[in-house]
């Protein structure tokens, strides 16, 4: 029995490969002219550009407000993402990232990329790899907070509109990975 | 004027959630299709020997500079209509200092660990959830430093503006810079591709 099942598995597998072989990445230059077509088409409908940790503070902060409302209401920083009347998760932010999520996910399958696993170099174990994540992804979210903006929402959008205070940011963000780049690289090399 | 549509009344609320998704599945498959959804192939921006990072997100820098600038100019997008955030030099030159530490300790950033976690990538989603943790963390003190962040305003500032020269000669001077970047970028790939990995990579 179990072996009938590994068998199908392996099956299964063989068969996803077959129908989406894994190919290789673009070509760099022809998937940012691809991502700058996004963040133009963004400019054009919408009147504002992309981002992603907004959404998530939308998702923190409406969480706190159910958790304890007049905790989240006397804070500023929580409150600015609580203003809109009716329900805050009605966020065009949220809605892009849930996007994202979808987007990301047919071009990996259709790559045939789409592979539960652990990304990292081959001298670190899974468990601190994962412990790094935990931490790295928490440094994200504080210093996007602090910089009002992550990636997206400063350095791709805030660089496109020759944003003097994104164009800061996005040097600071090379400068600080670079910083430590030595001291990391055997989590990824 | 016709642009942007959303502000000239074009379609509603209701129906601007909608282009969010659509724009978002877009904005999700060209991040999946230049590799930002793996950690690794993102991390090797800060070892040189692969500097897709840069170009491409100075190739989408450029295309949407190009693109706003020419509308612009045509008179079909009203620049001034586009959302601008205000600028705080230094909350923005310190976090961004701890995004780059954040990169490079954990291999993402928002955007792309939400395309690594639709991948499959768990090291993706155990970022995802950090940033959930580093968002609440800073909701949690903001009270305490409400005041440094937002220090040093400058407002709506362009670096056209700081520098005071027109906004065709700094669309101008970014190509001219990226352009060298690129070249640059990928002569230091071949130096360090031969350095870390013998020119086996």
């Amino acid at each position: 029995m179990e072996q009938e099942l590994k068998t199908e598995q392996v099956e299964e597998k063989a068969f996803h490969r077959e129908l989406f072989p894994e190919k290789p990445y673009w070509n760099p230059y022809f998937a940012g002219i691809g991502l700058g077509l996004v963040l133009l088409s963004a400019f054009v409908i919408m009147g504002r550009g992309l981002g992603a940790s907004g959404a998530i503070s939308t998702i923190v902060a409406t969480s706190v407000a159910k958790i304890a409302p007049t905790h989240a209401s006397g804070n500023e920083f929580y409150k600015n993402y609580l203003t809109t009347e009716g329900n805050p998760l009605k966020d065009w932010l949220l809605f892009e990232v849930l996007g994202v999520l979808v987007g990301g996910f047919i071009s990996g399958l259709f790559a045939g990329r789409v592979k539960v696993k652990i990304e990292k170099g081959e001298r670190i174990s899974n468990a601190k790899r994962l412990l790094f994540a935990l931490i790295g992804g928490a440094l994200m979210g504080f210093g996007a907070k602090l910089a009002g903006g992550c990636t997206s929402g400063q350095a791709l959008t805030g660089g496109a509109l020759l944003n003097l205070g994104s164009w800061l940011f996005m040097l600071s963000v090379f400068a600080g990975a670079y910083m430590l780049a030595y001291f990391f690289r055997r989590v990824w090399l | 004027m016709i642009a942007p549509f959303y502000k000239f009344g074009f379609f509603g609320e209701e129906f601007s959630l909608i282009i969010a998704f659509i724009i978002g599945i877009g904005f999700g498959f060209f991040l999946e299709r230049a590799g930002f959804g793996s950690a690794r192939k993102l991390a090797s921006q800060f070892y040189f020997y692969d500097m897709t990072v840069f170009k491409v997100m100075f190739t989408a820098i450029i295309t949407a500079m190009f693109g706003v600038f020419f509308l612009g100019v045509f008179g079909i997008l009203d620049i001034n209509l586009i959302y601008f955030t205000p600028t705080y030099v230094v909350p923005q030159i310190v976090g961004g200092f701890i995004l780059g530490f954040g990169f490079i300790v954990g291999g993402y950033c928002p955007g792309t660990s939400v395309v690594s976690t639709s991948v499959g990538r768990i090291d993706g989603f155990i970022f995802l959830v950090g940033v959930f943790l580093g968002i609440f963390i800073y909701g949690e003190i903001y009270p305490l430093i409400s005041n440094f962040a937002t220090s040093t305003a400058m407002g709506k500032q362009t670096l056209y503006g700081f520098l005071h020269i027109p906004y065709g000669v700094a669309v101008f001077f970014v190509t001219l810079m990226a352009v060298g970047g690129f070249a640059g970028a990928s002569r230091l790939e071949k130096v360090f591709q031969k350095k870390l990995f013998g020119g086996e990579k």
